[in-house]
């Protein structure tokens, strides 16, 4: 046995520090119960906490713009949006070659959309510019095309760009695999029967660049031969550049050098495209310096932005500012729901106290059947109780009509009781009701009635006998109802949808708008990020201040 | 002894009947006059009535019929709270949510007295149910003793005259309850209160009462200080309950004066005292406690009737020797021996014959 006299460690029977042998064996006993629950965690992580988490992560995840436009992005960082002139012609260089290939992956109207929550029409800027991307550099193309039929061979091009079989991935084709994931969320590593030729890819970067992403999309998301198909506009437009840049074709003798160096001469003359005038051709937009510095602003791949808009702030190029006035409304519906279901929950405790003390003080047989009609409305649907309140609410509704049969009400001056405030404070409050009456019940229930009469023999009436002894008591109850009424009422959807109108809505309302109608998911994962840090500070001051174990659920 | 007389009468139960159901007299014709300064204990099987009592005192219930008087004011339409009771619950109900402290001043601040005597008062009967230092603590963090004596501080501390208490050594081990039993009595003698005591341990309610009333089935079966109760009850329900006793059945020969022969169901003829008895005739028990039967000849007075009897089973008890017999046909006879150096180990199955003095073997009820 150990020696407790002596200083140094305490030693178990076979001479190991006693801390050791009881942490091994407290160890083997947890390791046993974690296997045990080993399935309900992985169910809960895997099916609970997983989809919470992404959610959560969605709300600074802003990694589209970075994936739609990833050259125009870096190409743009060096733009100042103070200034009043929009970017320079590299930038709508770049923004030409990341457009046309989200276009043709159809990606650029979920960037529009994206970005569209940040500076109104910018929807319709990026669908109506992807749509009118293929007719542009026109004149290069045809030029090009009227030169030599040959390019407008599929099998011609491809044997100048394919750099043979069985050559392996150089940087260039993973580079632009990565950027095609990126930008599909589709796998484009696999093998596509093509792979750029390393002296073309020297000789001719752009035409290699757009080739090869040509290539991956027509391999992988049209599941065609790249040999059969004619390359994009882009490609042809890349080549006209490339040639007019001075590429040194000379050096080439490959596939197709002759046509390379014929081409070279006859398109000396052409004149360069100007890919600024093109975009601002398709729509004068283009040259908003407000559009581009919204691009800018939300380059980055992670962004507060959303949790600024939330909170009716938004980035501006200073830094974070406040909304226009007019755009305000995230900050007071986190005071109408929070204040709202203070209000729920304290109409709560005032309807269910007396009950649950009546509940708590019948004998058993009276109480079960009285605890029936208590839960009775968990057996209906919340819908078919909303729908009710409509029914008696409304202003030809049930209440009305008595009220205006007793002549307590004029005729033309029914109450408006439905679709605001009021509506969505009756309904929910008597939807929650049991959650306050059951914890208030179990907890009351354990207050034997010896107290009450203790606290009378000591001279108390019986005012302050309650008052004194039995409600301190019950506080636990109440704490646990209070919890659970305001948490549920905090996120609470349904009711204030139905009842609620416009003024009685709550902020989980407008997350579900987000969620299911707007589709900006980000700002709605905000939005419920707020919202959970809010009823985590909540409980966290009624833990300072009550005290968590002060909560009792029952026993 | 307190001797009951109605002048002086400070709690009185007049033909008191209680009813829960209006079908089943739970309390049948109570009838109780209790003095200043009188330990009183309610001693009785489960069920018969004593808590029900108890709270028609206190104020919790009400009585269907009869009077019940506090200091000759009738106290029927009193609310508890006004009738100035100190109660001791059976599970001692201080409340969780308060100090020891607390707890024993709520009577005083319910009745408005200024905190500095409220302190002094909370000290004062702290010190005397000794748990001075204990003021700061909350009930959970009491043993059950120290529980119970603050519980009782807390129904003595507003100086009530009268303190009721329902079984509140209950909770306790044999050996704490011994000890608070001296402690409840020595207090209660201290202070000339009144007490009404409810337990169903005989021992408990002999030690302490100056009276003891046997409930059962709603009545009061004998209410007397506890020697009477045991060497003189008055009926075979009392016998029975208190300490042991023997059983003998059969019909009354005849009586003359105080002495009454019996003619047990087995044909033999004993002397006993008539006590439930009138005329010859009558079936009877006849009662006699294991202490007071004799075996020894020698001890026996002149003349007496003595009964055959056979040793069934010999138990060695450390002070006492306990030996069962066959007796006129019971076999649950039994008799209870000192432990002294000339005593006779009994050896089952020896045939010996036992007697008593006439006046310790009664004769009641059927
Ligand atoms: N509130 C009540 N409603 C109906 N019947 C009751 C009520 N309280 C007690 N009784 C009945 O009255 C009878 C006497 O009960 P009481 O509590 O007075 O017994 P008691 O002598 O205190 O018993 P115990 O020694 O078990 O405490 C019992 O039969 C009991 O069932
Ligand atoms: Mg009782």
């Amino acid at each position: 046995m150990s020696d407790t006299t002596q200083n140094g460690p305490v030693l178990a029977a076979d001479g190991t520090p006693l801390k050791r042998s009881l942490a091994r064996a407290l160890r083997m006993q947890k390791m046993r119960a974690l296997m045990l629950i080993a399935p309900l965690l992985l169910f809960v992580v895997i099916t609970f906490i997983a989809p919470i988490a992404d959610m959560l992560f969605r709300s600074v995840e802003n990694k589209i713009v970075a994936t739609t436009l990833p050259n125009t992005v870096v190409a743009l960082q060096d733009w100042d949006a103070t200034g009043d002139a929009p970017p320079a012609e590299p930038v709508y260089e770049s923004l030409y070659y990341d457009m046309f290939v989200a276009a043709e992956a159809k990606e650029h109207t979920k960037l529009g959309s994206r970005l569209n929550y940040e500076q109104t029409g910018l929807s319709s800027l990026f669908r109506s510019s992807g749509r009118r991307l293929d007719d542009a550099g026109e004149a290069q193309i045809d030029a090009l095309e009227d030169l030599n039929p040959a390019w407008e061979d599929p099998a011609f091009w491809y044997a100048l760009m394919d750099a043979g079989s069985g050559a392996a991935d150089d940087d260039l084709l993973a580079a632009k695999r990565k950027q095609m994931t990126e930008l599909t969320d589709i796998d484009h590593g696999v093998d596509i029967g093509f792979a750029p030729r390393a002296d073309i890819s020297q000789l001719l970067p752009k035409t290699a660049d757009a080739y090869t992403l040509f290539a991956l999309f027509t391999a992988v998301e049209d599941e065609d031969v790249v040999a059969e198909e004619e390359p994009w506009e882009a490609v042809k437009v890349a080549l006209v550049q490339d040639l007019q840049e001075g590429a040194d074709v000379s050096s080439y003798t490959g596939p197709g050098a002759a046509e390379l160096a014929a081409a070279q001469t006859a398109l000396a003359e052409l004149p360069a495209m100007n890919f600024k005038e093109v975009f601002l051709d398709i729509d004068k937009d283009w040259g908003s310096v407000d559009n581009w510095s919204t691009i800018q602003t939300y380059s980055p791949r992670y962004t507060s932005g959303y949790f600024l808009n939330a909170i009716d702030m938004q980035k501006g190029p200073d830094g974070p500012e406040a909304r226009p006035e007019n755009q305000q409304i995230y900050m007071m519906l986190f005071k109408r729901t929070l204040f709202m279901s203070l209000v729920i929950t304290g109409s709560c405790i005032l309807l269910g106290y007396p009950v649950a003390w009546i509940l708590a003080n019948l004998p058993m047989r009276t109480a079960n059947l009285l605890m029936i009609l208590v839960l009775l409305p968990f057996w209906t649907s919340l819908l078919v109780r909303t729908s009710a309140w409509k029914v008696m609410l409304q202003q030809q509704g049930v209440i009305n009509d008595v009220l205006v049969w007793l002549g307590l009400v004029a005729d033309d001056a029914r109450l408006v009781m439905i679709n605001n405030q009021f509506g969505t404070i009756v309904a929910m409050t008597h939807i929650l009701l049991p959650f306050m009456i059951l914890p208030m019940y179990s907890v009351m229930q354990t207050i034997p009635p010896s107290y009450l009469r203790a606290a009378k023999s000591l001279g108390a009436n019986n005012w302050t006998a309650f008052w004194r002894v039995y409600f301190p008591q019950s506080v636990p109850g109440i704490g646990a109802g209070s919890i659970l009424v305001f948490i549920l009422s905090i996120g609470y959807y349904i009711t204030p949808e139905i009842v609620g109108g416009t003024t009685g809505t709550f902020i989980s309302n407008r997350i579900a708008y987000h969620i299911s109608s707007s589709l900006n998911w980000g700002l709605a994962a905000a939005l419920g990020a707020i919202l959970l840090a809010v009823v985590l500070l909540l409980y966290y001051a009624y833990d300072k201040i009550v005290g968590i174990d002060n909560v009792k659920l029952g026993g | 002894m307190a001797d009951t007389q109605t002048s002086d009468a400070f709690v009185e139960f007049e033909r008191v009947q209680k009813s829960y159901d209006g079908e089943n007299l739970v309390v049948k014709d109570l009838n109780l006059v209790m003095p200043k300064g009188e330990f009183l204990t309610m001693l009785g099987p489960s069920g018969s009535g004593k808590t029900t009592c108890l709270m028609m005192l206190a104020g919790f219930e009400t009585a269907t019929h009869g009077d019940i008087r506090l200091d000759g004011v009738s106290i029927n339409n009193i609310p508890p709270h006004k009738r100035g009771i100190g109660m001791v619950f059976q599970n001692y109900a201080l409340f969780p949510h308060m100090t020891v402290a607390e707890n024993l001043s709520f009577p005083l601040e319910v009745r408005k007295i200024g905190k500095s005597e409220r302190e002094a008062k909370v000290k004062r009967v702290l010190d005397m149910v000794q748990m001075g230092a204990f003021g700061g603590r909350r009930p959970a963090q009491l043993s059950g003793g120290q529980q119970q004596r603050i519980a009782l501080a807390r129904a003595l501390v507003f100086e009530a005259e009268l303190v009721l208490m329902d079984e509140p050594l209950g909770a306790l081990d044999k050996q704490l309850r011994e000890h608070m039993q001296f402690e409840i009595k020595r207090i209660a003698d201290n202070l000339g209160i009144t007490v009404v005591y409810v337990t169903h341990d005989q021992t408990e309610a002999l030690t302490m009462s100056d009276r003891v009333a046997v409930f059962d089935d709603g009545r009061i079966q004998q209410l007397a200080p506890p020697d009477q109760l045991y060497e003189a009850p008055e009926n075979s329900f009392v016998a029975q309950f208190i300490g042991e006793n023997n059983t003998l059945e059969g019909v009354v020969k005849e009586i003359n004066g105080d002495v009454a022969l019996v003619r047990l169901d087995d044909g033999e003829l004993i002397d006993c005292k008539p006590v439930n008895v009138s005329k010859p005739g009558e079936r009877t028990r006849v009662s006699i406690r294991p202490e007071r039967v004799e075996y020894n000849k020698e001890r026996l007075q002149e003349g007496v009737h003595t009964l055959k009897a056979e040793v069934l089973e010999f138990i060695y008890m450390g002070d006492i020797f306990r030996t069962r017999l066959r007796v006129a046909g019971n076999e649950d006879f039994v008799i209870k021996t000192r432990n002294a150096p000339d005593q006779v180990r009994l050896q089952p199955g020896t045939q010996i014959e036992i007697g008593w003095l006439p006046e310790d073997c009664r004769a009641l009820d059927a």
